[in-house]
């Protein structure tokens, strides 16, 4: 007869092996740390100093002066302010639901390409490359209305094009169609989400008398909404954020100032950096830029919030 | 502590909003006299012989200062992030109209003691160039060109409408419009030539002056944006540009223009009246050499010549590491020897080219006497030759916009009335009232 004896760790005398997931956690960490620190250093910090100074009156020159919240009541009355939220909204409205259908079209119609579908993908991605402010000069000579390539193309088909670029109420629609250039890295991201949905999935729904709409709608659309989501939310901040390019077209820089800018193109961050690098208000423009945050944050929740009823996530636990 | 502050607070907007811009400052040596030490500048480039030659000189003459340029135009969001970081350069070269603004907030140095340290005149320098760059009677600025603007005409154009340079009268408004229906061709209402082009909304100051007003007081502080006067001017100048088509055809056909090559609008007959600065005669000289071209003043409504002045000026900011030699450096660069020097070196590389020098115009009043009487020589092309007396004249008489504490939201006040006139978003009258609401709300802060 042998006698077993078993030992039991007791606890508090061994130390626990980590378990995976802690393991991994602390390799995360390790791996995501220059970020965080880049983060804490170069977004934090200033992101507080700019919250603090959004309380002040200050002109980078001279010690800041504590206003409380006067820049915010400043803003409620300016409207300047309003004219270019405004602008910046109606373009946001335009921009963000034609980038997303087109760019789904386009997508759709890539996936149909066989043996070509890398160089059409080369293709359709390489405007994303074209620095902004080259987009703004040459949609500037695109849109006009005399000799534009645009209006040009109107004129063939009978069409007396408009003065894009001077007339209020064809400026915004000129510069959503130039924002329309760099769609490419929008339909990139929805091939890479159509290629990924399963062809069983198809095959099913065909079985079962699905049409080509319906295998769309209930097997396309749900497979790739989190692509639809993730192009809606990020597309949605670019725009609210919308600079460079409308800069380049309408307002310059300090030489080349002396060229035509319309109110209708004064968008909410032209209008900012004038307030801060121009005007000498970094106080007032700090307000702005919190303005700004507050607005792009509660949209961002808010689509966040209906995402849980229309994004399919797989492998998602319910 | 208030610095370090102000440059997060910089990357902070950045980081909320737009997006990150590098600076560029003075480094990190201190100190200096006017014949040792490091300077740096900001907003200046050596694109050719006039600053090459210019910079040479000083480096000859102090041979143990460092200097470093920093090369390119003047970007204020540069500039403000080396001052927010305490590290500025010492000199920053910048357009005159900007200096009020950053004197009135302390971010560059008066010069009262640099002018009397080096000895520097101000007598020497143009009366319209000293205007922009002394805020209430202390100067903060030293000027380096001067540009005016005079007419242009395309004589060949005139002369297929039967008229003749000397008949095209600027001085009576009543008739302009007359006059720019016979020289402009609008053709099925698409605008095929320019008749006459006022330069709006950036030469409104000249149009006004014209007819006895000014957008702002001689001190800079109180905007006169409203006057009737001024009104009548925006007015005229909108006329011109409707009956050709309206702003959307003028500007689109304008903005085809290029001024700086052999197919200029000149060349291609594509404009017969423009008043402009005086630098296109250089470009005409060079590039359309046989055009008609004739050069009148740009005049007031009584026929008196008139033109306005323009330019850049050397500043020291606040927190120059090395104000003595910045100090000596504007002097030289801005000295009536050093221009002649440059003259001569844009001459020779004129003529090394072929091309004809019609001259340098400086903010130095002695400088340019020198270079006219001693070194430009008529070209012989009697057409450029009567130019060039055109603008030394004009540039005697010029005017300039004067320094103001909030220079840049005034400017944009009134660009942005003459721009929703032109839009058709409001009536001159209804825009520039609210611009000179804007300007005095701007204004009052500013001198609070």
């Amino acid at each position: 007869m042998t006698t077993t004896t078993v030992r039991t760790p007791t606890p508090g005398r061994r130390r626990r092996r980590p378990s995976l997931a802690r393991r991994e956690a602390r390799w995360a960490l390790l791996f995501l740390a220059p970020w965080i620190v880049g983060f804490l250093v170069f977004q934090a910090g200033p992101m507080i100093a700019s919250a603090w100074l959004s309380l002040t009156e200050y002109d980078v020159i001279n010690p800041p002066e504590y206003t409380g919240l006067d820049n915010y009541r400043q803003l409620m009355s300016d409207p300047q302010v309003a004219r270019s939220l405004g602008n910046t909204v109606y373009y946001t409205a335009l921009h963000v639901p034609l980038v997303m259908l087109l760019s789904l079209g386009l997508a759709l119609l890539l996936k149909r390409v066989g043996r070509l579908q890398g160089f059409f993908r080369t293709v359709f991605y390489l405007p994303v490359m074209t620095p902004a402010v080259a987009v703004g000069i040459l949609f500037l000579l695109l849109l006009n209305t005399q000799d534009g390539l645009i209006n040009r193309g109107l004129a063939l088909i009978g069409v007396d094009g408009p003065s894009w670029t001077t007339d209020p109420n064809w400026v915004m629609p000129g510069i959503v169609l130039m924002s329309l250039w760099s769609l490419g890295s929008t339909v990139i991201i929805y091939l890479a989400a159509l290629q990924n949905v399963p062809r069983d999935l198809y095959e099913a729904a065909s079985i079962d008398g699905a049409g080509g709409w319906a295998r769309f709608r209930h097997v396309t659309l749900p497979m790739i909404s989190g692509a639809l989501f993730f192009t809606l939310i990020v597309n949605t901040i670019a725009s609210l954020q919308m600079f460079t390019e409308v800069y380049t077209m309408y307002f310059g820089n300090r030489e080349t100032q002396n060229t035509f800018n319309s109110d209708a193109a004064t968008f909410y961050v032209i209008h900012l950096f004038q307030e801060a690098f121009q005007f000498l208000h970094m106080g007032y423009a700090s307000a702005m830029a919190w303005l700004l945050f507050l607005i792009i944050l509660v949209i961002t929740l808010v689509q966040v919030k209906l995402s849980n009823r229309f994004v399919y996530y797989e492998g998602e636990e319910q | 502590m208030s610095r370090k502050l102000g440059a997060a607070a910089l990357a902070g907007v950045l980081a909320l909003a737009a997006g990150g811009c590098g600076g560029v400052g003075g480094g990190d040596d201190a100190g200096g006299t006017a014949t040792s030490g490091t300077l740096s500048t900001m907003g200046f480039g050596l694109s050719d012989e006039i600053a090459t030659s210019r910079v040479d000189a000083f480096k000859r003459d102090h041979p143990d200062v460092d200097l470093k340029i920093t090369e390119g135009a003047f970007d204020e969001q540069q500039f403000l992030s080396a001052v927010a970081s305490g590290n500025p350069p010492d000199l920053v070269y910048m357009d005159r109209k900007l200096i009020g603004t950053y004197a009135t907030r302390g971010s560059i140095q008066p010069l009262t003691d640099c002018l009397d340290e080096q000895g520097i005149d101000m007598g020497q320098y143009r009366q319209a160039a000293r205007d922009q760059v002394t805020l209430d009677g202390t100067v903060y600025g030293i000027p380096e060109f001067s540009q005016v603007r005079v007419l242009y005409l395309n004589e060949g154009l005139l002369k297929q409408a039967g008229m003749t340079a000397d008949e095209v009268n600027l001085a009576d408004w009543s008739g302009l419009p007359r006059l720019n229906a016979k020289l402009a061709k609008v053709p099925g209402g698409k605008l095929t030539r320019i008749g006459i082009d006022p330069k709006i909304p950036e030469f409104l100051p000249m149009w006004a002056k014209a007819n006895g007003a000014d957008l702002i007081s001689p001190d800079g502080r109180t905007a006169k944006l409203d006057d009737p006067k001024v009104v009548e001017a925006l007015s005229t100048g909108l006329k011109l540009i409707q009956d050709q088509g309206g702003f959307g055809r003028f500007k689109s056909f304008r903005d085809t223009f290029d001024f700086f090559g052999a197919q200029n609008p000149l060349t291609k007959n594509q404009i017969v009246a423009w008043p402009m600065e005086e630098w296109f005669l250089n470009q005409a000289a060079k590039n359309s050499p046989k055009a008609e071209l004739a050069v009148k003043p740009f005049v007031d409504r009584q026929g008196k010549p008139l033109t306005m002045s323009s330019g850049q000026a050397w500043v020291i900011t606040k927190g120059a590491k090395n104000p003595d030699a910045a100090c000596a450096f504007v002097k030289q660069m801005t000295a009536t020897d050093t221009w002649f020097a440059a003259a001569k070196a844009r001459a020779d590389a004129r003529k090394a080219a072929g091309q004809p020098f019609t001259g340098v115009w400086t903010g130095n009043l002695a400088a340019d006497r020198k270079i006219f009487d001693e070194l430009y020589r008529p070209t012989g092309n009697k057409r450029f030759d009567d130019a060039v007396e055109t603008v030394r004249k004009v540039q005697d008489i010029a005017f300039a916009m004067p320094a103001s504490p909030a220079g840049a939201e005034f400017d944009k006040a009134w660009y942005d009335a003459v721009n929703r006139v032109l839009a058709g978003q409001a009536q001159p009258a209804e825009a520039l009232a609210r611009a000179q609401q804007e300007a005095t709300a701007a204004l009052d802060k500013a001198v609070k």
